[in-house]
């Protein structure tokens, strides 16, 4: 039941804030986050003594033998503590903000809190696109209805992108299910002796949806534009979370239903996500606009993330699910240092700033650390990730690590051009106004700060949810062939 | 076989009342009271039969799949008399004329899901077709709707005549009209048989308005008074399908015979696809657009048919149930509006929230988004082409051809929520918006729970 609660405290709570108003809705989907949070903690202290209660299942469409079966295991976990965590941050940040039509704004906020909940948690194939697609639509109006000026055509196009990829991956998924006795269930899914030939296809209809969403190389266009003219807070769902739902569904549905036809086309993915990773960092070095430049960086990361899976050996894999954890922690940080500046002085072209730090010193010192474990220094949460991923790679192959290696030397180059111009040097007229972190946003960053250190120095917890139980046996079948 | 008969002795009934009674409202309600009446019959045929199969001298075939595609029906104009019936008042004085001719179109539709014989077929074809012309051209003053009016007919009796044709070819090779007995055997066809059945795929892809004999339809629906365009585009056609798929699904099937056809319709189903989606995407009018969209919701019914599985009928149900409900709403909607162009939906949401939001569910059914009908409606008939195998082609392209339909869909839910203007609206009741939250919960619930539907079947 505690799993079934996970994705109802934000459904319920979602519809009952569009009838609130202004700081009442603010409160009370704080509220409804913290709930999901303490669930959260406790369905994962739940799973260290009693993994199975986590299990649901009731009949959804007996026509179909679909059913209600949601469950949790590391990986899901994982993802789950992430979103978790991330949607009280994402709040107290903007808890001093009042936006137009509150009401809407976080009952749509919690709708898609629910959607991710689900894909993370569903173990039957239909029920997992109906999430997929739950999560899609409440953030799409809020990308629309309180974006950039820019932001209805952009969302627009976002949305389009992910809806064909996901009709795509919803033929795939009733073609394996007339492979099935007729069932939807994850285990049904992956039991199953598709042909080479079958899974070779298949592969493609999966992985395009899933490549969409991460994005991947050449699947991105739609996310630069999309992070720019979104508001920060649906950004940071957006890059925090929403992304992870690409990662994820490669792990949970694709490699371990597709094994053969992973292995048939993962150098195809693997090179896909390398040259993501390079173009999207040069792109980086080259921005000026802080939140594209966020942006691009996020595309390197993920492409990081996306090879890492496809190279599929034990390293790689748990180095991404730790990954995923910490750089929804991290990017999130840095989008709220990117919000306060952007409702502080209006301006996101970093040649227009400088000089922030002798100003406001704590925002400074903060963003400096966020970024350097957005480079994955050792010590910050970032390393110990990067590190697995990136050895994982150069078990499957040292020329695809060496390239994707250079990610490394380029994130710093465009981090710390990024600190120098935005907090150091001369500061102009608009930047010496620059008044200092409120409580509301030092609270969340200090969390954030917190977990980037706790986690560098001892990321035991995540790397015991990565491993052993986190690890499908079909993933292990494949290293083995 | 009760229904029928109550939809058609209510129909005359109606004509009379229109005599004595002059106060609109009371004839609305009256027609509202008929459509509960023909529901209440429905249900005893269904209690009469038992579920099984009752074959009535060999013309009329009550099963479950036809009780509970009337059952779907009824509600369709149940809901529509409810949303749309003040607006009859607005085409012309003959209020009570309309609503017979409603009924009696009503009863049209329930033989195509019951007929057994292909003389009946004929009947029901032409009981739904001929009152549609004349409602087609109730707007006597308009030159559009004179213009809509001629050219339906004018197109309509040409395709009867192809239809008789194809009838009567089939008569020729089997020496029946019992679709039962057809006997078509397994290999191969006589030219004679192969020629009938063909000319009846056509005379009925037209009636369905799939390409390329759709020409008809963006004029017609946009020339009639747009009371009506919201039942021939929903119900109407809704009725012409199922025809269509008992009739292919019935007689056409078993051996090779499926395969003389089949291409055929993929091909034609590949057609109303493209041209219903690409051509809807450029339109103006959300009036001309919904006249395309139901071209491409057209194709994706035809999926049903090419499948030619018992998914299929499954997937035909759901998919009338959920396209009827949904573009009634929209067209009710519509109606209320002022201006028909998209422009004209700009900042409906400020102004009425409630209109904008059923608008939106619709509308995000129609694009077949989950957690509503449209979704397992689509899922239904993609599933039973799927299955039916070597149409995976055709399954693509659909799915791509929806992400196009979001396209044009998106366009009036952009311009409601997320442009500044003053949608005009005529003045909304109390109890439409209800009528309105009824459809869309209707909408939700089978998109949760499509269940509910299939459970009957």
């Amino acid at each position: 039941m505690l799993t079934v609660l996970l994705i109802l405290i934000p459904l319920i709570t979602g519809l009952i804030t569009f009838g609130l108003k202004g700081p009442g809705a603010k409160v009370f989907s704080l509220l409804s986050s913290f709930a999901t949070l303490a669930v959260a903690v406790f369905a994962w202290a739940q799973f260290q003594v009693a993994p199975d209660s986590l299990q649901f299942t009731a009949d959804w469409i007996p026509q179909l033998n679909s059913q209600f079966k949601v469950g949790l295991d590391g990986l899901s976990l994982m993802l789950v503590l992430l979103t978790a965590i991330s949607f009280p941050l994402i709040f107290i940040t903007v808890f001093s903000r009042s936006y137009d039509r509150a009401g809407s704004f976080y009952g749509l906020m919690l709708l898609s809190q629910a959607g991710l909940l689900g894909v993370f948690l569903a173990y039957d194939a239909l029920l997992f696109y109906f999430f997929w697609e739950l999560a899609l639509i409440p953030v799409y109006f809020l990308c629309s209805m309180w974006g950039g000026e820019r932001a209805v055509p952009v969302t627009f196009k976002f949305f389009v992108y992910t809806f064909a990829g996901s009709l795509l991956m919803l033929v795939g998924i009733i073609y394996i299910y007339f492979q099935t006795p007729g069932s939807f269930s994850w285990q049904a899914f992956t039991s199953l002796n598709l042909s080479n030939g079958e899974q070779s296809w298949l592969f493609w209809l999966f992985f395009v949806a899933f490549a969409i969403k991460m994005p991947v190389f050449p699947f991105h266009t739609w996310q630069p534009d999309t992070y720019e003219q979104s508001p920060t807070p649906v950004t940071m769902v957006l890059s925090g979370i929403m992304v992870k739902m690409g990662l994820f569904g490669v792990m949970r549905w694709l490699v371990p239903v597709l094994p053969q036809g992973v292995y048939m086309w993962q150098e195809a993915a693997i090179v896909l996500s390398v040259i993501g990773i390079i173009y999207a960092s040069c792109i980086a070095i080259m921005q000026t606009d802080l939140k594209k430049l966020i942006a691009y960086s996020s595309i390197a990361h993920i492409g990081l993330m996306s090879a890492a899976i496809f190279a599929n050996n034990e390293q790689s894999i748990a180095g991404v699910q730790v990954q995923m954890f910490n750089h929804g922690i991290n990017i999130i940080g840095l989008w709220i240092i990117v919000e306060v500046i952007e409702q502080r002085l209006k301006i996101k072209n970093m040649t227009g700033l400088g000089g922030i730090a002798t100003h406001a010193p704590k925002l400074a010192i903060l963003l400096v650390i966020v970024s350097l474990a957005n480079i994955a220094l050792p010590l910050t949460n970032g390393f110990i990730g990067e590190f697995l991923m990136f050895s994982g790679l150069f078990q499957y192959n040292p020329w695809f690590a060496a390239v994707a290696g250079l990610a490394v030397i380029l994130a710093a180059v465009y981090m710390l051009r990024m600190l120098q111009k935005v907090l150091f040097g001369e500061s102009n007229a608009l930047t010496a106004t620059t008044t200092d972190l409120k409580a509301g946003e030092m609270l969340a960053m200090a969390c954030i700060v917190a977990v980037i250190f706790v986690l560098g120095f001892y990321p035991k917890p995540l790397l015991d949810l990565a491993s052993g139980l986190g690890l499908p046996n079909a993933i292990a079948a494949v290293i083995t062939r | 076989m009760n229904a029928i008969i109550t939809t058609a002795v209510f129909g005359i009934v109606l004509m009379f009342v229109g005599l004595f009674v002059k106060n609109k409202q009371q004839i609305k309600y009256f027609a509202i009271a008929g459509t509960i009446l023909a529901f209440i019959a429905n249900w005893y045929d269904c209690t009469l039969a038992g579920g099984s199969s009752v074959i009535l001298h060999g013309m009329v075939e009550v099963s479950k799949f036809s009780i509970l595609f009337n059952g779907v029906a009824i509600v369709s104009t149940f809901l529509y008399f409810l949303l749309c019936g003040s607006a009859f008042e607005r085409v012309g004085d003959d209020v009570a004329d309309y609503f017979a001719l409603v009924f009696f179109i009503l009863s049209g539709v329930m033989l195509t899901a019951s007929f057994s014989n292909l003389l009946m077929l004929f009947l029901a074809i032409e009981i739904i077709s001929i009152p549609q012309y004349i409602l087609a051209g109730a707007d006597k003053k308009n030159l559009k709707s004179n213009e809509a009016s001629l050219k339906y007919f004018l197109t309509g009796s040409f395709t009867t005549g192809i239809l008789l044709m194809g009838i009567a070819l089939l008569y020729g090779a089997t020496g029946t009209f019992n679709i039962r007995e057809m006997g078509l055997g397994t290999g191969d066809l006589s030219p004679l048989a192969l020629c009938g059945i063909i000319l009846l795929a056509f005379a009925l892809a037209f009636k369905v308005s799939a390409a390329p004999f759709h020409f008809w339809t963006p004029d017609v629906y946009d020339g009639s008074p747009t009371v009506f365009t919201a039942f021939m585009a929903t119900v109407v056609k809704a009725a012409s399908f199922v025809a269509f798929m008992r009739l292919f699904y019935v007689s056409f099937t078993g051996g090779d015979i499926t395969h003389h056809w089949q291409l055929i319709i993929a091909l034609i189903t590949a057609a109303t696809l493209l041209i219903g989606n690409f051509t809807a995407v450029f339109q103006q009018s959300v009036k001309r657009m919904l006249a395309y969209s139901s071209i491409a919701q057209a194709g994706f019914m035809l999926f049903a048919i090419v499948s030619n599985n018992e998914m299929a009928a499954q997937g035909m149900i759901l998919y009338a149930a959920a396209y009827s409900v949904a573009t009634i709403g929209v067209f009710a909607v519509l109606l209320k509006m002022k201006d028909y162009t998209f422009d004209g939906y700009n900042g409906l949401a400020r102004r009425e929230p409630l209109l904008a939001l059923v608008t939106t569910i619709f509308l995000l059914s129609l694009a077949g988004i989950p957690l509503t009908a449209g979704f397992f409606a689509k899922y239904f008939v993609l599933s039973a082409a799927v299955q039916a195998g070597g149409l995976l082609w055709l399954v693509i392209l659909g799915v791509l051809c929806a992400a196009i339909s979001a396209y044009y869909y998106f366009r009036v839910i952009i311009a409601m929520y997320f442009r500044a203007g003053e949608a005009e609206t005529l003045p909304i009741t109390g109890g439409f918006k209800a009528a309105l939250l009824l459809a869309a919960a209707i909408v939700i619930a089978l998109g949760l729970f499509p269940g509910l539907l299939l459970q009957f079947l």
